[in-house]
């Protein structure tokens, strides 16, 4: 009994993005649910299913509480950060083909700005988790005390051993900046970027930049899955969910300890699960919505999926093939670098406005019919879903 | 954990043995009894053969670096007054990674596959802690 098609997205919703807000983190969470089950053409009573997001701190009585959520059968939350969500995704599958529950909220986002910063993650804006037991005995009290920084060692790693460069990160930033200059919802989309400014932005942890790094954002994005038979009933078709994985790497407790720091290898891994599941190909996917945290994470998971060889990403970005019209258009919101870091939840949100035909007609991908979207958390932990054109 | 001050090294039962031989200028690892392979950082079971038996096992303090980071902004209050200070990523000559920090550098100097040793200093309120400088 295959997964791949078995299940649908069947609404979403999604907060502003911004750099300030009046809400909690759980009443942004609320809005965002509310509005996605109203897009699934449902009510609140018909979920039955809970799975709230571990970056957010939030509890499945968080909602069960402010929703009168009285049927409640399945709640659950992932603990993979940044692959959490399509983690999620894949276990809210698990739980509708099974018969388990019906139709299941997943929510995401922080507020990134207002509370959480990742930048000052050393002051506990990431919630604990056991995983960084060893980190923080080991690495933290030796200045190692921000995802940046964790994350810096693989990029220069690679730059090492493939000659990538600074510029060819920069192509990843402008990309997305474009495609946020498209979107009305982006945090950046009234702000251009060229490769001059890109390289002039202040180097944080080498080869890291200030335009390297994803957007510190409130807000907050919901999704309601359920079958692909009970989707035909709904408001609007259904996105069917055709592949998922999910990877995590050896060890995935530590960066350090990667034996082969240049790939994100909890994403490959992923990767060749979602697309046996989906029985497709790189060449078969229209766009690529990729968990942009950082540059040069892009750029392995472009290769770690296969769509170009290893080391050989740089060249790849820099062909242009990643532009809204270049073939295999990157992050069209303008991903969590220049639209907003919601957890990477917009990645999926994009993925399903897409592939409904509901994003602005001058940044809708043409003839879109599968879409890939990424996740990437701790350590090189990854997952991956694969999306397909509503039936 | 308190904001400005530097994060505490929690020794767990499993690593204690690390950090007491630091005490003495000691680097060790596990060492599994029954395969004999090193490693690091500490674990419960040989992730190989599953043996649970272990040895604290010295090695040597040296090694090369096999990747970095110059962090050249605090991201930590404790670390107002350290940048530019590098975050090396050792493979030990004795098979084992480690990460550590160089203080004091020029950012230039610090190179891929550049050598690098282990010099154990005194952190405050940590005691004798292991810390990497640039070997020439």
């Amino acid at each position: 009994m295959s997964l791949s098609g078995g299940c649908v997205i069947a609404g979403i919703g999604q907060t502003p993005f911004t750099r300030g807000t009046e809400k909690s983190t759980v009443g942004l969470h609320l809005d965002a649910a509310l509005e996605a089950i109203a897009d699934a053409g449902l009510k609140p009573s018909d979920i039955d299913g809970v799975m709230p997001n571990e970056l957010a701190g939030t509890i499945a009585e968080d909602f069960i509480v402010n929703l009168g959520l009285e049927n409640v059968t399945f709640s659950s939350t992932m603990r993979h950060g940044g692959a959490s969500l399509l983690s999620a995704v894949k276990s809210a599958c698990l739980a509708v083909h099974t018969g388990v529950a019906k139709h299941v909220l997943l929510v995401a986002g922080r507020r990134g700005f207002s509370q959480q910063r990742m930048s000052k993650a050393s002051e506990g804006t990431i919630p604990p988790h056991p995983l960084f037991r060893e980190f923080n005995e080991f690495e933290s009290p030796f200045g190692n005390t921000a995802p940046l920084q964790w994350f810096a060692p693989a990029a220069m790693r690679h730059m090492h051993e493939f000659g990538t460069t600074s510029e060819q990160l920069g192509r990843i930033a402008l990309t997305c900046r474009e495609h946020a200059n498209l979107n009305p919802r982006a945090l950046m989309h009234d702000k251009k970027m060229t490769m001059e400014d890109y390289l002039a932005s202040p180097m944080i942890a080498d080869p890291y930049r200030k335009f390297d790094c994803s957007l510190e954002t409130d807000g907050a994005t919901a999704f309601v899955i359920t079958s692909a038979e009970r989707g035909r009933d709904l408001k609007k078709a259904g996105v069917p969910i055709l592949g998922l994985g999910e990877g995590h790497g050896t060890p995935p407790t530590s960066m350090t300890h990667k034996r082969d720091m240049t790939k994100v290898e909890g994403i490959e891994q992923a990767g060749k699960q979602a697309f046996e599941m989906a029985g497709l190909k790189p060449r078969d996917i229209s766009s690529v919505q990729l968990y942009d945290a950082f540059t040069w994470v892009v750029l392995s998971t472009l290769e770690d999926l296969g769509f170009c060889q290893k080391g050989e990403g740089g060249a790849f970005v820099e062909s242009g093939v990643l532009g809204l019209n270049g073939g295999l258009p990157l992050n069209t919101s303008g991903g969590l670098l220049s639209e907003g870091h919601c957890s990477g939840a917009n990645l999926l949100s994009e993925a399903v406005r897409q592939l409904r035909g509901e994003v602005e007609p001058n940044r809708q991908i043409s003839n879109c019919k599968n879409i890939l979207i990424s996740g990437e958390g701790h350590f090189h932990e990854g997952a991956v879903a694969i999306l397909g054109r509503p039936v | 954990m308190s904001i400005g001050v530097r994060p505490e090294i929690k020794a767990t039962e499993i690593s204690q043995g690390f950090w007491d031989a630091c005490k003495e200028s000691k680097l060790v690892v596990q060492k599994c009894c029954d395969c004999k392979k090193l490693r690091h950082y500490p674990q419960l079971l040989c992730p190989s053969c599953h043996s649970e038996k272990v040895e604290w096992f010295e090695i040597r303090p040296t090694g090369a670096i096999y990747s970095y980071t110059i962090t050249r902004r605090p991201f930590h209050p404790a670390w107002k007054e350290s940048t530019p200070y590098a975050l090396v990523t050792v493979d030990m000559d004795d098979g084992v990674r480690m990460m550590g920090d160089i203080l004091n550098i020029d950012p230039e100097d610090v190179k891929i596959d550049g050598r690098v040793a282990v010099e154990f200093e005194d952190m405050p309120g940590q005691g004798l802690v292991p810390r990497f400088r640039l070997v020439y």
